[in-house]
């Protein structure tokens, strides 16, 4: 009842870190970090119209030790920061991040005192999307881009 | 200018022109509202006695201003109603840059409470009398007042602490 059976008298060769990216990839599960209105367009982006599954990313773990890319979307304060930071902390390696929208991004239109300008910060921010907010087709952009990522990432050391 | 007043802001007009005479010192209408300046000495006794006999029972607002002059720089406008003939009234106070401070109307209205917490956080008016005076929005440990004029738009760097990013380091 194993793989065996599907190939036969066959074998294929393949290098582990094609098959743990070729999973990884594939099921990112996104923490959904909905800060303000680009979170209602992360919520476009995982529901049926737009179908965050087609990329198997459409369980939304609201618990942080389940979950593979933090989707920051909205603006961060000083003080919501720190709950961030401590979110990103319990998430599991590894682990990638989406700055959703230009406030995540930048500080966008919230250019005071009170608002960090750019979760990059204190996050390590791998896809910044662009738009105040962007559409869910942009959200599901970065998140291939992010998959284009971990096709390329080395998680096994090679004896060279 | 002359004054259009109905009935209920009439009565409060000369209900302070008599009972606080000393401490009126402007009464105005601007945007369809009434503003009456009082002195700031007495505003928990004027408060009481437009919620006790003018039926001004709800508090809907407290602002603060800086109005970024040499004498009497800050303004407190507490705005109220009448939720029977559902007037709304503006009274305004002043206090001075030094040491700014006025009496709490928390014994007046309950609900004045978090609102002079938000006019201490962001200008640093001192609220007499008030049970639990203590920043609402900024830390804790936030040495300024973000709202005076003097305080530039994007902070002060390094005057909110970000979270660490090192944590194994810790």
């Amino acid at each position: 009842m194993g793989i065996e059976s599907a190939l036969g008298e066959g074998f294929f060769t393949t290098k582990i870190d094609s098959l743990t990216n070729w999973a990884r990839a594939n099921a990112a599960w996104p923490m959904p970090m909905g800060l303000a209105c680009c979170a209602i367009e992360m919520m476009a982006f995982a529901g049926p119209r737009y179908d965050a599954a087609r990329f198997g990313s459409e369980v939304m773990r609201f618990s942080p030790r389940q979950s593979d890319v933090m989707i920051v979307a909205g603006w961060s304060t000083y003080k919501m920061s720190h709950a961030i930071r401590r979110i990103w902390d319990q998430m599991p390696d590894p682990k990638w991040c989406i700055a959703m929208g230009a406030c995540a991004s930048t500080g966008g239109m919230h250019r005071c005192y009170g608002v960090v300008q750019g979760v990059d910060n204190y996050l390590p921010v791998d896809a910044y999307v662009s738009g105040c907010p962007p559409r869910p087709d942009a959200l599901l952009h970065a998140l291939m881009k992010i998959q284009d990522k971990i096709k390329t990432e080395h998680s096994v050391l090679l004896d060279t | 200018m002359s004054l259009e007043l109905n009935d209920t802001l009439q009565g409060v007009v000369d209900g302070l022109s008599s009972e606080y005479s000393e401490d009126l010192i402007e009464v105005y209408q601007s945007c369809d509202h009434t503003y009456i300046r009082v002195e700031a000495k007495n505003i928990v006794d004027i408060c009481s006695y437009l919620k006790k006999k003018h039926h001004f029972i709800f508090l809907s607002d407290v602002i603060g201003t800086d109005r970024y002059t040499s004498d009497e720089r800050f303004e407190i406008i507490y705005n109220m109603m009448n939720l029977r003939t559902r007037d709304r009234l503006f009274i305004k106070i002043r206090v001075e840059e030094e040491n700014p401070k006025a009496d709490s109307v928390t014994s007046v209205w309950k609900s004045a409470s978090w609102m002079e917490r938000e006019i201490y956080d962001m200008f640093g008016i001192r609220f007499e009398g008030h049970p639990d005076l203590r920043r609402i929005f900024m830390p804790e440990d936030f040495e300024y007042f973000p709202l005076r004029k003097e305080f530039p738009l994007l902070g002060i760097p390094g005057s909110i602490e970000l979270p660490n990013t090192t944590p194994d380091t810790e």
